[in-house]
């Protein structure tokens, strides 16, 4: 039932926003169902492959999918997603988490001035 | 030059995927905004830039025994049907309106984050 809860938040806002979901997803399995760390980022990202299916397809029938940006950005990403899940099972993340937090600030604070 | 950097952007979000079980739609987002196109078309690229990563990271994953497959079923198949209300609401705001959503996401997102990274040493 919670897992049930979870999907309907993080496809809605997943859809909406752009972004897989496991941002919504990862914190939720932490703190409700009990999963651990890498349990849960593994079964999130599971769930974003089918979540990203569905609103590729919708947001297509708009005509807001621009295949050639995708590969772009998209191939690299999936090259280098298997070193990182490799490096996953053995680094402590924190200086890395802190960084990324401070450089995301920066982002949205780019993106409100836009 | 820009392209150069859009690539490198895409291999950071590949590294993200694996470490932190986003799919790179968070860095995916802004990089496409940063090549010219709209919020609207930036998100929905995204989405679809988002597949191949998910794919392969769930294979590696996976392997290391980590992807509980229940659960993952449960969640993709409920969230699958309410993205489709997530494309319905993004479709009927402004571009603008969408985008200030999407930095409030990136607050929340790197509070969360900075969060995390205290407490694990705590």
């Amino acid at each position: 039932m919670r897992l049930v809860l979870i999907g309907l938040t993080a496809g809605f806002f997943s859809a909406l926003l752009g972004v897989g979901g496991g941002i919504v997803i990862v914190p939720l399995l932490l703190l409700y169902c009990a999963f651990d760390a890498r349990s849960a980022t593994a079964t999130s990202l599971a769930a974003i492959g089918v979540i990203a299916v569905s609103g590729v397809i919708a947001y297509a029938l708009h005509g807001d999918v621009r295949v050639e940006y995708a590969a772009l950005v998209g191939l690299p990403a999936a090259v280098s997603v298997v070193g990182a899940t490799a490096l996953q099972q053995r680094l402590k993340t924190r200086t890395i988490e802190l960084l990324f937090a401070a450089f995301l600030f920066g982002v949205a604070i780019w993106l409100f001035v836009k | 030059m820009t392209y150069v950097l859009a690539v490198l952007l895409g291999l950071a979000a590949g590294v993200l995927a694996g470490m932190f079980g986003v799919g790179g739609g968070i860095l995916f987002v802004p990089t496409l905004i940063a090549l010219g196109l709209d919020q609207h078309d930036a998100i929905g690229t995204s989405l679809l830039a988002i597949i191949p990563t998910a794919l392969i990271g769930t294979w590696r994953q996976a392997r290391y025994g980590n992807v509980r497959v229940r659960a993952a079923v449960i969640l993709g198949l409920v969230a699958a049907a309410s993205a489709q209300g997530g494309v319905a609401l993004a479709e009927s705001l402004s571009d603008g309106t969408l985008r200030r959503l999407f930095a409030g996401l990136l607050v929340l997102v790197a509070a969360q984050i900075a969060w995390r990274a205290r407490h694990r040493e705590a």
